[in-house]
């Protein structure tokens, strides 16, 4: 592993820890906001936000150029790279900058100001510039993970873009057509990281059972193009209620109702995979991947059903998105991203005694999850009756017994704060090892 | 396989071109230099922390898509300059408060932010009726 790559690791398991610690306050803020009156949530949502999704970005980057350099054979290192890491560590540090000094001026998860987004996009050219330029010079006929990285790296520049049209008079001067926009780049940018990610998890897939055929083959590549049109297409149920075209809200829901097929191929699969675990038990890499697949099954359950318009009415900006949006990002995308992590760092070399505590920590993890999650679930269902059925106006009324339920959520975020640290802190514990 | 990424590639650039022009259904009421104003004050304190606009955005207080319509232009004055329990006082001057005003008031001219029972139809999708001429 290279230097560059080692300060990578480094700074996006800072960036996760940054998320779990300002996510468990910002929580307890939400629900007693004069007891912490040292940093308001005002404050504390954004800096967790902001951790979380650079922490996901940074963590998809650094697995993705790390094993492309074993796939593509690459032996020296990059100064695209270098200076894509740079620029990226310097914009994200100014970021958190400019919220501890109370200044924003960006939108929902990219709050900053949004200058800040030239230099990001600069680093993500220079990443994009590394990666394709190795890409180039490999054979023909790629397997499915060569193709998810590069989808993912070109389709977050896309709909970074995107994402910052918004400073084009044309696109803000009309209500409707800026939240569109808006939320049709974050929905598929969504899709992009995934596209890395998940890229990511076959890769190690692959290499755990030596099966290249895993990412090869008509079937795998069928899969791939419905997932890839999700990305494309799928965004429309962020807007549902917003009174746009209605084709919009048609597209999307007919799109998404395709990933029941995804979810029986899931149930098919349990038998193989009850096969697989018996085999790979020991092995961290795949025991994370394991526990994503859970969260994969567990919020497929929930897109389908918040993706229904119907069901949607009473679940959209209630807690039950926010359980789509930690069950996903925690669920599954830190833990493909610690399988990742966990491999890059060779943690299946360690004495038993240290990876046990791995273990431990990804066990009080899924627990608290699990519990977290359905405590949003419970908060949510709470909410949509009583604003949507009941039709109650009064805010604080309404949200009164909401904001009970979300105590036990409270407290089972410091049980994943707990699980993750001590994941997180075994890997620092590694990286800063010599021979990592 | 890479015909048919290109073939979905396409289909995304011309659906995104469509989305783009056609999204709004031809329902746009243009914004004015003091909606412009008001979007930036809203950006720059950061209220889509604690406040929805259409269901999107955070959940300390309430969604203010309607609030216009619902608590009028004096309630929001008041809470604005003065805050509440759960809202601080964010120190704004009369110039960004009657910004502000004007942009909520434009976001509530465009819909509503719950789709009536109405509008939902058997097949579970919905049809929204425009609210506004």
């Amino acid at each position: 592993m290279t230097t560059a790559t080692k300060w990578h690791i480094g700074f996006a398991l800072l960036l996760l820890a940054t998320a779990l610690v300002v996510g468990s306050l910002a929580a307890f803020a939400f629900l007693l906001p004069d007891g912490i009156a040292l940093i308001p949530f005002r404050q504390l949502r954004p800096i967790h936000v902001s951790a979380a999704l650079f922490w996901i970005i940074s963590g998809a980057t650094a697995g993705l150029v790390h094993f492309k350099r074993v796939e593509f054979g690459e032996t020296r290192g990059s100064m695209l790279y270098t200076g894509f890491l740079v620029l990226w560590i310097g914009t994200i540090l100014a970021v958190f900058g400019f919220y501890a000094v109370n200044q924003y001026g960006g939108r929902e998860y990219w709050e900053f100001p949004p200058l800040l987004a030239v230099p990001l996009l600069f680093a993500w050219l220079l990443l994009m510039a590394d990666y394709f330029r190795a890409w180039l010079k490999r054979t023909p006929d790629p397997p499915l993970y060569v193709w998810m990285w590069s989808t993912g790296l070109l389709f977050f520049l896309i709909t970074f873009i995107e994402q910052n049209l918004y400073q084009i008079p044309w696109f803000r001067d009309n209500y409707l057509r800026e939240i569109t926009v808006q939320w049709k780049s974050n929905g598929s940018m969504v899709g992009a990281w995934n596209q890395m990610i998940y890229g990511t998890a076959l890769y190690l897939m692959v290499k755990l059972s030596g099966d290249e055929g895993i990412a090869r083959g008509r079937k795998v590549f069928i899969f791939w193009f419905l997932g890839l049109s999700n990305l494309m297409f799928n965004w429309g149920h962020h807007i549902y209620n917003v009174p746009t075209a209605g084709w919009i809200r048609h597209v999307a829901y007919g799109i998404s109702m395709a990933e029941w097929i995804f979810l029986i191929n899931i149930i098919q699969g349990f038998r193989a995979k009850m096969t697989e675990q018996r085999i790979h038990r020991n092995i961290i890499t795949y025991r994370f991947l394991l526990a994503s697949e859970f969260w994969v099954f567990l919020n497929l359950i929930l897109a389908l059903l918040m993706s229904i318009p119907a069901i949607n009415r009473y679940t959209h900006g209630t807690h039950i998105t926010v359980a789509h949006a930690m069950g996903t990002t925690i669920g599954i995308n830190t833990m493909i991203l610690l399988a990742s992590i966990g491999t890059m760092l060779g943690m299946d070399a360690l004495p038993d005694k240290e990876r046990r505590w791995i273990k431990i920590g990804r066990r009080i993890t899924t627990v608290s999850l699990l519990v977290f999650w359905f405590a949003l679930i419970a908060a949510g269902l709470l909410k949509g009756y009583r604003s949507v059925a009941l039709g109650m106006t009064d805010f604080q009324a309404m949200m009164q017994p909401v904001n009970n339920v979300l105590y036990v959520f409270a407290y089972a975020g410091l049980g994943v704060l707990l699980g993750l640290g001590i994941v997180v802190w075994a890997y620092f514990n590694r990286l800063l090892q010599p021979s990592s | 396989m890479r015909t048919v990424w290109i073939i979905l590639f396409v289909a995304f650039a011309g659906y995104t071109a469509l989305v783009y022009t056609n999204g709004d259904a031809g329902r746009m009421e243009p914004a004015t230099a003091q909606v412009r104003a008001g979007m930036d004050t809203w950006q720059q304190q950061n209220c889509a922390s604690c406040h929805q606009l259409y269901g999107l955005g955070g959940y300390m207080g309430p969604d203010l898509t309607n609030e216009y319509q619902r608590a009028g232009e004096e309630r929001m004055r008041a809470f604005m300059r003065y805050g509440s329990g759960r809202m601080p006082a964010l120190e704004l001057n009369d110039a960004e408060i009657d910004d502000l005003i004007a942009f909520l008031a434009w976001v509530d001219r465009t819909g509503s932010s719950q789709v009536s029972p109405e509008n939902v139809h058997w097949s579970g999708t919905y049809f929204i009726k425009p609210t506004t001429p």
